[in-house]
């Protein structure tokens, strides 16, 4: 398993190579951030050959998964429609994750928000 | 036509491609395997060479491996080894001593690779061979779910075909799978990456043949 493990290490730094390859000056590195954090994701996204970058802003339900499948969930309301997007950690597709504001939660993943008012979700992930 | 190179399988991960698309991988740990004996046409009536896989420690090897297999390293003049396979006809002329390593394979060949799939033990036929089963578990019945069904005729013929599919041993079985596509290969390290998976448990041996 240790073989594994240094492989997997390999991968995951194979993989940040490609998004500092893509963003040389401007390459962000990954923060530390947790369920409960209102996080801003900036995705790529490739429309015909042009890339353009898309930002999504939500709270982290949880984050899933080991070595370089690590992922995380992302909650906003968009519109009034609940918007839930899963974001592999080590994407290249991701350009950059900012921590915009600090929760408290109580526990890891935060199903128990789909469904609150967005009143309720600020007093119970405890900014 | 192709390479070849044995191999251990080290267990599953993934990489991302550049464009972010997420390809399931396995890593195999292959080679490398040096040549222990050559076959040819005049003398063995076909083309073949007959590699080594994982040395044996030279303090183990009186241990582990009898006289005549030593015997049959030391012609070589290789050090003993644990596995023993042949490959026929590959492309390359190889002389005893040389060796088979990863350097072969190249990102985007497609190769086929084979192992002994992971033994099940005795298993029933829903399993096995993927019947439905028979019955349902209301309306009075029991013990039919997972029930093989009628296994032939009565009087005529008296008894069941050969062949039929019933409960048995499940897996242990050498197992190929064809047409992998090879995501990335690690000369330093003797590793190559097989996209998706391939037969067998963790660190069973494989075969890796270019297509």
């Amino acid at each position: 398993m240790n073989r594994m493990n240094l492989i997997n290490a390999q991968l995951i730094e194979q993989a940040l190579d490609t998004r500092r390859k893509k963003d040389g000056d401007n390459y962000a590195e990954i923060p530390d951030f947790r369920a409960g954090d209102t996080v801003n994701v900036a995705v790529r996204v490739v429309e015909g050959e042009k890339e353009r970058i898309q930002n999504y802003k939500g709270i982290v339900i949880g984050r899933h998964g080991g070595g370089i499948s690590k992922t995380f969930l992302v909650r906003k309301i968009s519109n009034g429609v609940g918007v839930e997007r899963i974001f592999p950690l080590y994407s290249p597709m991701i350009q950059s994750i900012t921590v915009l504001q600090r929760g408290k939660p109580r526990r890891a993943k935060l199903y128990y928000l789909r469904g609150m008012s967005e009143r309720k979700i600020r007093q119970k992930i405890n900014h | 036509m192709k390479a070849a190179i044995m191999g251990k399988k080290l267990g599953m991960t993934s990489l991302f491609k550049e464009n972010g698309v997420h390809v399931p991988c396995t890593v195999v740990e292959a080679g490398p395997c040096p040549v222990v004996q050559v076959k040819d046409m005049a003398k063995d009536g076909y083309k073949a060479v007959q590699v080594g896989f994982q040395k044996v420690e030279p303090k183990q090897a009186k241990k582990r491996l009898n006289k005549p297999i030593i015997g049959h390293f030391d012609k070589a003049n290789t050090q003993p080894m644990k596995h023993l396979c042949e490959f026929r006809d590959l492309d390359k002329e190889f002389n005893i001593g040389e060796e088979l390593r990863v350097e072969q394979f190249a990102k985007g060949d497609k190769v086929r690779v084979t192992g002994t799939s992971k033994g099940h033990g005795f298993q029933g036929v829903v399993k096995r061979h993927h019947f439905g089963g028979v019955g349902m578990i209301t309306h009075g019945q029991s013990d039919r779910v997972r029930a093989p069904g009628s296994i032939g005729s009565s009087s005529y013929p008296s008894r069941v075909f050969k062949g039929l599919k019933m409960g048995g041993r499940m897996g242990g079985k050498t197992a190929s799978v064809r047409n992998l596509e090879i995501v990335d290969v690690i000369p330093e390290q003797n590793i190559i990456m097989i996209k998706g998976s391939v037969p067998g448990p963790m660190n069973s041996l494989l075969k890796i043949v270019k297509l």
